[in-house]
């Protein structure tokens, strides 16, 4: 049951790809839009790109949260699957999975070349590529309430991010806070252990407060 | 155990003829709390030392500051009965005080900057309570905008309330992070001042006006209800009748 959800999900979201790479190129040029304002001078850049990096990344989660309900919510394959499946709980909890596996992969796999335009060190950008490895999921997580509260919205845009990024403000801060400590040449395992028990925390509550969001709009 | 009272108070056309009663004393008491702990405030209780007459803005920002957490907690436990227990006035309490608790998070914002400005020397500081309080505000207003969104205002209900529940379990994990960010990175340090030891009048002055704004939350939030609950049920009989009978009368 759980793989064949998967696989489906894995398949659906490979068959609309371009639905995932929009997100990617936005997280590209948004992250290098901050050099062209701000400065292109490499100690500036060094000061603030872990922060840059990441806001872009939340930003860029956002808006591919529209692929994880939107289209089988539109043609009731998603009513259909809550209903059949007898495991509503795992189908929003596989679809999460699959939205974090689709997006945020490529986005942790670019992450270090933006790094390196923002002129970080090799060390540095270990520490943002384990730490965007360990905040995507709880954004997927956190996400997934806010796309099920707007999918049956038919604008949902600027609306889904009022609700969606305050939730995201302690991952961003733990997130940003473990790779300046790593810039800085401290140990950052602590931030690590935060974001990785708001994950816990979040895996163990959020699909339930996700399933409670999509059946306000699917009765 | 008897739930039969507990029902009966779920009945908006219930509520509506106890909040009916409530009101009047609810009103005086705010007005006359209000009188007496403004003019304490502002003639009978001294300066601080340090603050000078500054620090008077305290008797609004922090009744402001504690009602804007109160009121969603209060918005959040309602929400969540409405959601669990689908009681329709819960909902109709939720939704009525958000637009309270959102405005008294903006008095404690603007009151604080007015006093951050003299004392502080800044109008604004990305100090953790402040910035947790603007955080406050953001999910107000997702809350808000949220339930405008569904054209099904009974959708729009359980939608609020999923993000208001959602919410509350967040609060102490930003707050907390928003501490822990703030120690990491706060340099040039403004030393805040310590819990100073009230003055009597002081003391008096900050009680009475919690208790005025308190009170002045209730009575807006009485009203808002009742309004909510007209406007919801105004196609029922006990409404037209109450209404109808009034507009005769007058």
């Amino acid at each position: 049951m759980l793989m064949r959800l998967l696989r489906r999900e894995l398949l659906r979201h490979w068959r609309t790809r371009q639905d995932l790479l929009n997100p990617l190129i936005f997280f590209l040029i948004v992250v290098s839009l901050f050099p062209l304002a701000v400065t292109p001078e490499g100690k500036l850049l060094q000061q603030m790109g872990p922060g840059v990096i990441f806001v872009a990344a939340l930003l860029s989660t956002m808006l591919s949260l529209e692929s994880m309900y939107r289209d089988d919510y539109v043609d009731g394959t998603l009513e259909l699957l809550l209903q059949q499946s007898g495991r509503p709980l795992l189908v929003v909890s596989v679809k999460i999975l699959a939205h974090w596996l689709m997006t945020a992969i490529p986005l942790v796999a670019l992450s270090p070349v933006l790094g390196v335009m923002m002129h970080l060190q090799p060390d540095t950008i270990v520490a943002l590529m384990v730490s965007l490895l360990l905040a995507t999921p709880t954004l997927s997580l956190l996400g997934s309430v806010g796309m099920g509260l707007t999918v049956g919205l038919r604008q949902s845009g600027v609306l889904l991010s009022l609700l969606v990024l305050p939730l995201y403000i302690p991952v961003l801060i733990f997130g940003t806070s473990a790779v300046m400590a790593a810039a800085m040449g401290m140990t950052y395992s602590g931030q690590l252990a935060l974001l990785g028990s708001m994950f816990f925390a979040a895996a163990s509550l959020v699909p339930m407060a996700s399933l409670a969001a999509i059946r306000v709009s699917i009765r | 155990m008897n739930w039969v009272w507990f029902h009966r108070l779920s009945s908006p056309k219930w509520f509506y003829r106890i909040s009916g009663y409530l009101l009047p004393w609810v009103a005086v008491a705010a007005t006359v709390l209000f009188g007496y702990g403004l003019y304490v405030g502002f003639y009978d209780s001294p300066p601080d030392y340090q603050q000078g007459e500054s620090v008077r803005i305290m008797y609004l920002h922090v009744p402001a500051a504690m009602m804007s957490m109160a009121i969603y907690v209060g918005m959040a436990i309602a929400a969540a009965v409405g959601f669990i227990w689908r009681i329709r006035l819960a909902h109709m309490v939720a939704i009525a005080i958000a637009p309270i608790g959102a405005v008294m998070t903006t008095v404690a914002l603007l009151s604080g900057s007015f006093w951050g400005r003299p004392t502080w020397g800044t109008w604004w500081e990305w100090d953790a309570r402040l910035t947790s309080e603007l955080i406050l505000l953001f999910l107000y207003l997702g809350f808000m905008a949220i339930h405008a969104a569904f054209e099904d205002r009974e959708s729009g209900d359980r939608a609020a309330a999923v993000l208001a529940i959602v919410g509350v379990v967040n609060i102490p994990i930003i707050h907390y992070s928003v501490y822990w960010w703030n120690s990491l990175h706060q340099k040039a340090t403004i030393t805040r001042m310590g819990k100073p030891l009230l003055d009597e009048d002081m003391k008096v002055a900050l009680y009475s006006m919690i208790a005025a704004v308190f009170l002045y939350c209730v009575w807006v939030g009485l009203l808002r209800i009742r309004a909510e609950i007209l406007d919801r049920d105004r196609s029922r009989r006990w409404v037209q009748e109450t209404i109808g009978g009034q507009s005769d009368d007058s």
